[in-house]
């Protein structure tokens, strides 16, 4: 396939270059004119949003990281070092811890709108994938960037969350010691956490790559979950969405900005400005808030091993979402019962955060058991006997047809299965 | 990599059209894709073993305790391989609740003779570390709580140990661990 390509662009220098690599008409292709349904609502910012995020966490990273020393002893003094002495290091400091939070607020937000939507569904299965890749990759990433302040929770999670791994039979304890490059967390743990935390993202911006290629394969889904008809359903990208989005990213900014410079220690716990210690634990081991549903899943259960599987598998179960939903209407708008259930598991996923947050005593266990029962129950038993029982709104036309008026076709003319499915 | 995924020869189409014969080619395919592996796998084992535990932090494994200061009734930390090892001076009543009890009411079924080395059943030795996650137990400082069974009460998430280290309310699945050691006196053991 040897050959120019031609380039439409009439400055001489840009012409020059996309003419021998395209990548101005790539832009122009996948964020100027690129197709885009016409009725997002704002849920549909949070993707953007995510990826602002990435990048203020990576520029304020390889800051901090000119700063930071990954040694037990020196650790915990570099980051106070960071916060009195470094010229604005205080602000990167608080920007990097505050923006994990962010970013796990906006993905989570992001991973609901799928949800409700639809998302997950044909043509879009791999990309919902990817997406779950992503989660997976940030935890990881966020986690051992918690570690590297050494303090008691650092230390403290560190060691539950290793010790996680002992739950395998046979090679556990093997994994665990491989893990930590020694017989309990320590300085060798401290510097591998050090390098993959600086490694990870990267290979997260590698997986985005991935999930965007995918969105741009299949379009992006839209808040009536039905496939894009004509030129009439959509917008170029530029300037619609690209204002849309920079809206969004003003009032996220704002939100983000609130944080850093009002209450930076909003979401941070105080054992943490203490120094790690190995021989004493903290009263209590409590992890970020964004792990606290996943946690409150592992004590819910009186097993070792149950509890580990039940967490990665609330993870796993949604790599197979997309074959477990069985309704092939996306949006829950036309979905009555599932729209109810969506909501149903928004309250009990933020009940196990809640949870999470609390000793696991009294009514906190029974809550925590139930609200981990309804989170399997939904994914692996509602979802799938739902799609077949449940009875969906006649679907509109086309995504145009309610905005320029007519409302939904007679019932007779929407019977037809959505799309292909 | 990708090589040998496709060198199955059952599977290839190219190269023998004629259906499921095996040719010279898919035998080539396979025994290269193979060696790549084994390529491969040499490569990556030095980078996964150079994560386990170095040479000097191997080196570090042993550690010597005098015990004649702990009274009856009490218990010190000491650190061993970088992990806390509790040394409890039990009473005579802690050694009779240890070894009293039936093996069948246990979790994790050890009787107390097994624990603690024959003539010194007033020393337990055991790594501080509960066996769910990895904190370490409360318990050896006279105003730690020390659970139903006067052992070591966990915080983390409630696991609670007799006084023989063995676990008796979950979550934690094990006893606490007792780690290798020696009495080389009377009042010295050498851990490790």
């Amino acid at each position: 396939m040897a050959g120019l390509h031609k380039s439409d662009f009439k400055n001489p220098v840009v012409n020059w270059i996309d003419t021998r690599l395209p990548v101005f008409t790539m832009m122009q292709k996948e964020y100027g004119v690129f197709p885009t349904p016409k009725n997002f609502n704002y849920f549909w910012n949070f993707g953007a949003l995510a990826m602002v995020n990435l990048m203020i966490m990576i520029a304020t990273g390889i800051f901090l990281a000119m700063n930071y020393t990954p040694h037990v002893t020196m650790a915990f003094d570099s980051v106070e070092r960071i916060m009195r002495d470094v010229n604005y290091g205080w602000m990167l400091r608080y920007a990097h811890a505050n923006g994990a939070s962010m970013f796990f607020i906006v993905t989570y937000i992001h991973i609901f709108r799928g949800l409700y939507y639809g998302s997950y569904k044909a043509p879009r299965e791999l990309l919902w994938m990817l997406g779950v890749v992503i989660l997976l990759l940030m935890m990881a990433t966020a986690f051992m960037g918690y570690v590297l302040p050494w303090g008691q929770m650092s230390y403290w999670g560190a060691t539950v969350i290793t010790n996680l791994f002992s739950a395998i039979p046979v090679v556990g304890d093997s994994i665990v010691t491989w893990l930590w490059g020694g017989f309990s967390v320590d300085n060798p743990t401290l510097n591998r956490f050090f390098s993959l935390h600086y490694l990870l993202p990267f290979v997260l911006v590698g997986v985005i790559f991935l999930h965007i290629a995918a969105l741009h394969i299949t379009g992006s889904n839209n808040p009536l979950g039905i496939d894009v008809k004509s030129e009439q359903d959509t917008l170029p990208f530029h300037p619609y969405y690209t204002i849309k989005d920079s809206v969004g990213i003003c009032v996220y900014l704002i939100v983000f900005a609130v944080l850093v410079f009002f209450a930076p220690n909003f979401f941070s716990a105080p054992d943490n400005y203490i120094q790690a210690n190995p021989l004493v634990t903290p009263a209590e081991i409590v992890p970020e808030w964004y792990f606290l549903p996943f946690y409150a899943i592992l004590r819910s259960v009186p097993n070792k091993l149950g509890g580990v599987s039940m967490m990665f598998g609330a993870i796993a179960v949604l790599f197979v979402l997309p074959w477990l939903d069985t309704s092939p209407v996306r949006s829950a708008k036309f979905r009555p019962i599932y729209r109810i259930l969506f909501w149903v598991l928004v309250v009990a996923v933020i009940a196990l955060g809640m949870v999470g947050a609390h000793r696991p005593e009294g009514a906190w266990v029974t809550i925590g058991r139930l609200a981990t029962l309804y989170y399997f129950l939904h994914f692996l038993v509602i979802l799938p006997v739902l799609g077949k029982l449940e009875r969906p709104l006649p679907l509109p036309e086309s995504i145009s047809r309610p905005v320029i008026g007519g409302g939904p076709l007679p019932a007779g003319a929407t019977a037809k299965p959505m799309e292909k499915v | 990599m990708a090589d040998s995924m496709s060198a199955t020869p059952m599977t290839g189409t190219h190269g023998h059209p004629s259906g499921g014969e095996v040719t010279k080619r898919d035998f080539l395919k396979l025994v290269a894709g193979a060696g790549a592996a084994v390529g491969v796998g040499a490569i990556v084992w030095p980078l996964v073993d150079s994560m386990n535990p170095a040479a000097d932090v191997l080196a570090l494994s042993s550690t010597e305790v005098t015990l004649t200061p702990i009274e009856a009734g009490q218990a010190i930390t000491v650190v061993w391989r970088g992990k806390p090892v509790f040394v409890r001076h039990r009473t005579p009543k802690e050694i009779k609740e240890a070894e009293d009890v039936k093996l069948s009411a246990l979790i994790d079924p050890q009787a107390d003779s097994a624990r603690v080395k024959a003539g010194h059943d007033q020393w337990l030795v055991v790594i501080g570390i509960c066996t769910h996650l990895g904190c370490v137990p409360l318990g050896n400082a006279p105003s730690d709580p020390r659970g139903e069974w006067g052992g070591w009460f966990c915080p983390c998430h409630g696991s609670q140990y007799d006084t023989s280290g063995r676990v008796r309310h979950g979550p934690a699945p094990l006893n606490l661990a007792v780690p290798p050691y020696a009495f080389e006196t009377d009042t010295k053991i050498k851990i490790g």
